[in-house]
């Protein structure tokens, strides 16, 4: 029995928020606020879909759903294992928790409920498909879905944050599709398990040869990665990040920092370790040496580009940045000549704990700028009399966040570092630390201004507009983002034994 | 040299339709251009696809019951060249909606000016 819906489920998944996106439009007009009930039945349904599936996934062995039929090659299969599972499942609680935050915290509106519904589609798609060019249509599902929600606060800013973001992640998005195209030349194949077997000189292109030194592959790989690295936003190609992230609103923040930037460096893990593997890293070092330079450049300047912003959501925008160098520096490692479990494990529970941390950060800046109006370090003085129970929430992630243990943030870390003296890549270990002694740097400024600074020095300039907005569905998912980071802390363990079975699969075959 | 060229006369159209693409996308101050220029970047990539589906004396891929031997032009590359094309014109459409909200909100459409009205807020 649930072996027979477990076969079903990806399809599920996928279909379910897109088909479901059209009823808020529909039905608006007669509800106003059906929208926000339809999305949550829908993502509540899609939470318990996911986790049957883990279960399923976990116990017996992944699962392959044949679209329409057609057997792969030829067909597009969507393909639920031991690592798109869990972001299955991340996304699908991710979406349910979020909409606590939107039901007065807002955007409301039918158009709204829509678009968040497609949003959660496309990610779901990006999580589940074993086929580079659906990969790209979720992508781009994803990518528009994304545009239109920053643009949903009616500002000029926002038009203008949304419009930067549309232009880079087009580019990056045709970069992507360029790679795709060069691969489909090489193998004359799409799908991922085909193309890595037909890379490795088997599959349905059946050459007898590795390809893995040809320059079309190479060409092939770098466009891939310059694609997903722009979706991603590493340094260079970060500047939509930090305008996209301060000018959505608030709630929209939350999800797009929880799970748009993730979904992506899942996307890159799953075309660098299923379709090219690490025999493709072998023959081709200077692929390794360009990931990890492009992560531990992108964990510097974004740390210190963190530390120099004054605008709170900014700051916060400029530590992904670090944060995502970081899980890119520990994929490049994992590539390395060593085989490095610890890296690759490192990269994706730090991805996963980065979802949960940055999501409950920008919650709770949310909320207090809700309730105070405060949005700037500036304005945080004196926050602890103020709003103590959000002030400690804003401490504990901020350590989180550092990688105080015990927390998600220290587990993920850890294992990069770990990882990264496994494989004797010193560098990447040393940056590590600067980039933790960095993310200390602007998480203690906010610190010492909410807790240090008496009310009466506090700048009189705080302004109260609106007066105290900020509901109990907020302060709920800031709560169960600081609990998740601290509990998730003390699962180091079985967290690992959860990723293992990809790790084994990936690299050692 | 030349040969070389003649023979892969359709790539470098591919090449420089890219260049030209994404040369405007980040040279042009105008909004609209920069729209422009991604359109051209992402025909580029169709163009590419659509040359790669080329097989030498292969006819369309429409296959009848008499006519399954012989040579065929790929369909595959075809097919994704539609889908992306719809992706584009979704992205399109999208842009100049925002584009017009940004002309009512800062009467213009050059991306400087835009940024000096924001700079000054």
């Amino acid at each position: 029995m649930i072996d027979s819906f477990a076969e079903l489920a990806p399809a599920i998944l996928v279909g379910l928020p897109i088909l479901a996106a059209a009823f808020p439009l529909l039905l608006g007009r007669l509800w106003t606020r059906i929208g926000w009930w339809i999305s949550l039945v829908t993502t509540l349904a899609m939470t318990g879909i996911a986790a049957v599936l883990a279960y399923s996934v976990h116990v017996n062995d992944a699962v392959h759903h044949h679209l329409g039929g057609f057997a792969p090659p030829i067909g597009i299969e969507l393909v639920a294992d031991a690592l798109s599972v869990w972001f299955a499942f991340l996304i699908a609680a991710t979406a349910t928790v979020v909409l606590a935050y939107t039901y007065q915290g807002g955007p409301r509106g039918r158009a709204f409920s829509s678009v968040y519904l497609l949003l959660i589609g496309g990610l779901m798609g990006i999580a589940l498909t074993g086929d580079l060019f659906n990969l790209f249509v979720f992508l781009e599902i994803t990518g528009i879905a994304a545009y239109s929600l920053i643009a949903a606060r009616q500002h000029r800013d926002a038009a203008y944050a949304a419009l930067k973001y549309l232009i880079i992640g087009t580019v990056g998005a045709t970069l992507y599709l360029i790679g795709v195209a060069y691969l489909f030349m090489a193998t004359g194949s799409l799908n991922m398990v085909d193309v890595s077997a037909s890379l490795a000189g088997g599959g349905s292109a059946d050459i007898g040869v590795p390809l893995y030194d040809e320059m079309l592959v190479r060409a092939a790989f770098a466009f891939i990665f310059a694609g997903l690295a722009t979706k991603v936003a590493l340094f260079p190609v970060h500047s939509w990040q930090p305008d996209a992230y301060s000018e959505a609103p608030d709630a929209v923040t939350v999800i797009l920092s929880a799970l748009v930037s993730t979904v992506a460096a899942y996307a890159l893990i799953r075309v660098t370790f299923t379709v090219f593997t690490p025999a493709f890293f072998e023959v081709t070092p200077a692929a390794t040496t360009a990931i990890v330079t492009l992560g531990v450049v992108s964990a510097l300047v974004g740390s210190i580009l963190a530390v120099l912003q004054s605008r709170i959501k900014r700051m916060i925008a400029y530590s992904s940045v670090a944060q995502f160098g970081l899980v890119v520096a520990a994929i490049g490692v994992a590539t390395g000549p060593i085989p490095a479990e610890f890296a690759l494990a490192g990269a994706i529970i730090h991805l996963i704990g980065h979802a949960i941390m940055k999501g409950g950060i920008f919650a709770a800046a949310g909320a207090i700028a809700a309730s105070t109006g405060a949005r700037t370090v500036q304005e945080y003085a004196a926050l602890a009399r103020r709003r103590p129970g959000l002030a400690a929430c804003v401490a504990v992630l901020g350590f989180a966040l550092v990688g105080v243990p015990p927390s998600i943030g220290f587990i993920g870390k850890w294992y990069i570092a770990l990882g990264a003296v496994e494989s004797e890549m010193w560098l990447v270990a040393v940056v590590v630390f600067i980039s933790t002694l960095l993310t200390l740097g602007y998480v203690a400024r906010l610190l010492e201004r909410m807790y240090f600074i008496l009310p009466e020095d506090a700048p009189s300039a705080v302004v109260t507009d609106g007066g105290d907005g900020v509901s109990i569905g907020m302060l709920l998912v800031v709560v169960l983002a600081v609990a998740l980071t601290v509990v998730l802390g003390f699962l180091g363990g079985p967290l690992f034994e959860l990723v293992d079975p990809y790790i084994q699969e990936v690299l050692h075959g | 040299m030349i040969e070389a060229v003649a023979d892969r006369l359709l790539y470098f159209v591919v090449a420089v339709l890219l260049g030209i693409g994404l040369y405007m996308t980040v040279a042009s101050p105008n909004l609209v251009k920069k729209v422009i220029g991604v359109n051209l970047m992402q025909t580029a990539v169709f163009l590419l696809f659509v040359t790669l589906a080329f097989v030498e004396g292969g006819s369309a891929p429409v296959v009848s019951q008499e006519a399954v031997a012989g040579r065929h032009a790929s369909p595959l590359p075809h097919v994704i060249v539609l889908t992306a094309i719809v992706v584009g014109v979704a992205v399109t459409a999208l842009a100049l909606v925002l584009i017009i909200r940004l002309y009512v909100g800062f009467e213009s459409l050059r991306e400087d000016v835009i940024q000096e009205v924001r700079r000054n807020d």
